[in-house]
């Protein structure tokens, strides 16, 4: 959410930029005024709508997490930083997310990248785009819908029951960690997929050939030229699955059984359970500051590692 | 709950859809995934089509086209609601729940939307106290007769002389077992904590439910089941963490894992167990002889309703025997109205799942209204959760 809005305003900035820059040497008074006037009701819908849908709401997650909660639970208002103070108690789903959201990215990458190198450079021409509608088709079914169908697969009466055919019995897939990963790269492929088809997509092949011709073996053409020009979608992909792992909680709850507890799963609870709003609301200030952090380290990594080129990942 | 679940095969294209429509109504078990995931957004519109009937029951007041209702998973007779449009012209929005817990945040946040919800017995003078509900107007209730309920069950819906809420159904909390998988018959929590660390290893099942999970480990030692007591606490969160990697799940959404038989045990309500033990023999549901919790479930009508009238007439239509009769056969939890009890087949009356012998109800508790609210109970879950 966070993400897209970053995205939103800063396009629109550039945008703006954009529009100041290319005026002609001496334009006429009249028209800049037009001109910016055209610029400040363009982005008045978008800017409106962040502002109600993103900073308000923020605003008011902020004041909540130096509150109190109520007796019966809920808000009631104060100035401490006792609920930040807490923090430590929900450590371990803290942990499970720094460990699950990186481990699910990676994951995702290594099946995603494959199939984005067949569609980008080895698919013909005239397949890439069905292969293409096919990987997003399952972006029009939810996500919970989805989930709940691998629920079916790997429960009892799934794979299971077609294992017993031959001669394995009581095998249990389901509430199991290979079951959340499976879920994660599942529901998330598509994400990963995506940008890095485009960077590759964008591969001068004569780079490749180039390589080639100057002696270097195939996997040293892959890892120096292809891989290398390719981080920047990698990283695209990777900090945009791993920030949404971030906040995951029901891929957990549905594939783990509910045992295995994230950030996302005590925000939940928190707010619908135990109804206690103010740590809640500090739980999702720092959820919020960890994310930015990711953002900002994938970033530099992914600038320093695709040779000083910027890349613009927020 | 449909037949097919009985087959070995795994779940067809149709049955999956079929699935997915239950889940689209909201009738997939009591305190479903729905719920526990937070997103309640079972919310089913039934009954949507045009009204073709005006409104002759009722014309003497505006009772709007539709109203919506905060309930549980599989606990209504779906026709019910379509038989209350025909009369009233006023179709009914489903809204299904996961726990009291989510019912309270959602109305204390306000704008819930609901003209009527189904709370449990403890949570009702925690709503009073924050003045959520509405003292109800019993000139509106005709077809409810308090003279002809059980006092038992009946108690916790009316505050200082006032009645706030009135019974839906009363039920226990026990436990399923799979007597196919799991022999050794059982009789006791103490049972049922062990032998999920024993045989019943990666098979079991537990609530997300803090009133529930931490409620019958209390039991293990024999304590109350409502205790906020430290020690006891400390000694029943010693338990669960000792639990925790055994288990199969901790989810309220038991249903679909029994049927499949990837779990052998769980934790139980009345109308699941009949439910199960009605479609797979096998699974039998056991009281523990410690004790544990005994339920009521109530109607009462929010402060902020926003179709009040509407609220009264799908309540007034709900009390009356011959409707409630059916809502009691589809979702199998006991009644608390003695004209309803009458109008039972014998066998409803007879199974020992619904009506346990009093030997065993006897130790049961209801849940106390502190464990509700409770910092401390809502912390050990956390920490359970997250171990």
């Amino acid at each position: 959410m966070s993400k897209t809005g970053h995205k939103t305003s800063q396009d629109n900035a550039t945008g703006g930029r954009k529009s100041a820059g290319s005026q002609p040497a001496f334009p006429m008074r009249g028209s800049l005024l037009r001109k910016n006037l055209m610029t400040a009701l363009l982005l008045a819908p978008a800017t409106l709508w962040l502002v109600v849908f993103l900073v308000l709401p923020f605003i008011a997650i902020a004041i909540f997490s130096v509150g109190e909660r109520a007796p019966e639970g809920g808000y009631q208002a104060a100035l401490t930083f006792a609920q930040y103070a807490n923090l430590p108690a929900r450590a371990t789903a803290f942990w499970n997310t720094m460990v699950l959201a990186p481990i699910g990215a990676l994951a995702c990458l290594l099946v995603a990248y494959p199939v984005a190198y067949y569609l980008a450079l080895r698919a013909p021409q005239r397949w890439r785009l069905i292969l293409l509608a096919l990987i997003v088709i399952p972006f029009w079914t939810s996500l919970l819908m989805r989930t709940y169908a691998w629920m079916y697969i790997l429960g009892g009466r799934g794979i299971p029951a077609l294992l017993v055919y031959v001669g394995i019995e009581d095998l249990r897939l389901i509430n199991t960690p290979g079951a959340v990963l499976l879920g994660i790269v599942y529901g998330y492929l598509p994400l990963m997929i995506l940008p890095i088809y485009v960077s590759l997509e964008r591969l001068d092949r004569r780079l490749l050939e180039a390589s080639a011709d100057l002696g270097a073996t195939p996997v040293s053409t892959f890892l120096g030229v292809t891989l290398r020009l390719s981080l920047p979608g990698v990283m695209t992909g990777f900090s945009l699955v791993m920030i949404l792992l971030l906040g995951e909680y029901l891929i957990p709850t549905l594939l783990g059984g509910g045992k295995v507890f994230f950030i996302g799963n005590a925000l939940v609870d928190l707010f619908l359970q135990s109804r206690n709003w103010p740590f809640g609301s500090a739980i999702a200030i720092t959820l919020v500051l960890v994310s930015v952090v990711v953002l900002i380290v994938a970033n530099r990594i992914s600038t320093r590692l695709s040779g000083a080129r910027r890349v613009d990942l927020i | 709950m449909p037949k097919s679940y009985r087959d070995g095969l795994p779940i067809s294209p149709d049955k999956f859809v079929d699935q997915l429509m239950r889940l689209k109504r909201g009738s997939i078990s009591r305190r479903d995934f729905l719920g526990l995931t937070g997103l309640g957004v079972a919310t089913a519109v039934m009954a949507r089509e045009l009204g073709i009937m005006p409104t002759p029951a009722f014309a003497a007041e505006n009772l709007g086209d539709r109203m919506s209702i905060a309930t549980w998973p599989n606990y209504h007779d779906p026709q019910t609601f379509e038989n209350f449009k025909a009369d009233t012209g006023v179709a009914v929005e489903v809204n299904v729940f996961g726990s009291n817990e989510e019912m309270l945040a959602k109305l204390q946040a306000g704008g819930s939307g609901w003209s009527l919800f189904v709370p449990t017995n403890y949570t009702i003078s925690t709503y009073k106290k924050l003045g959520i509900i509405e003292a109800l107007d019993m000139a509106k209730l005709g077809n409810f007769d308090g003279t002809k309920e059980d006092a038992r069950f009946t108690a916790e819906g009316t505050i200082d002389g006032t009645i706030y809420a009135v019974p839906k159904n009363w039920g226990t909390t026990g436990f399923a077992v799979n007597t196919k998988k799991l022999s050794k018959p059982m009789t006791s929590w103490k049972e049922f904590w062990d032998t999920a660390m024993a045989e019943g290893d990666g098979r079991t099942m537990v609530h997300d439910y803090q009133l529930t999970t931490i409620g019958n480990a209390l039991k293990y030692y024999g304590y109350s089941f409502n205790s906020l007591k430290q020690d006891e606490l400390a000694k029943a969160e010693e338990l669960l963490l000792k639990v925790k990697p055994h288990l199969f799940a901790v989810s309220s959404d038991y249903q679909p894992g029994m049927r499949a038989g990837d779990a052998w045990m769980t934790m139980c309500w009345t109308n699941d167990g009949a439910q199960l033990h009605r479609d797979i023999p096998e699974i039998a549901y056991v009281l523990g002889k410690e004790g544990g919790e005994i339920w009521t479930d109530f109607y009462a009508i929010p402060k902020d309703a926003p179709n009040k009238p509407a609220g009264y007439a799908l309540l007034n239509y709900l009390m009356n025997p011959k409707v409630a009769v059916k809502e009691h056969l589809a979702n199998g939890a006991p009644s608390t109205d003695a004209r309803v009890n009458a109008l039972l087949p014998k066998e409803v009356l007879d199974n020992p799942i619904l009506y346990p012998a009093a030997d065993l109800l006897k130790p049961l508790e209801f849940g106390a209204a502190a464990t509700l609210t409770d910092p401390g109970r809502a912390e050990l879950m956390a920490r359970f959760k997250s171990a």
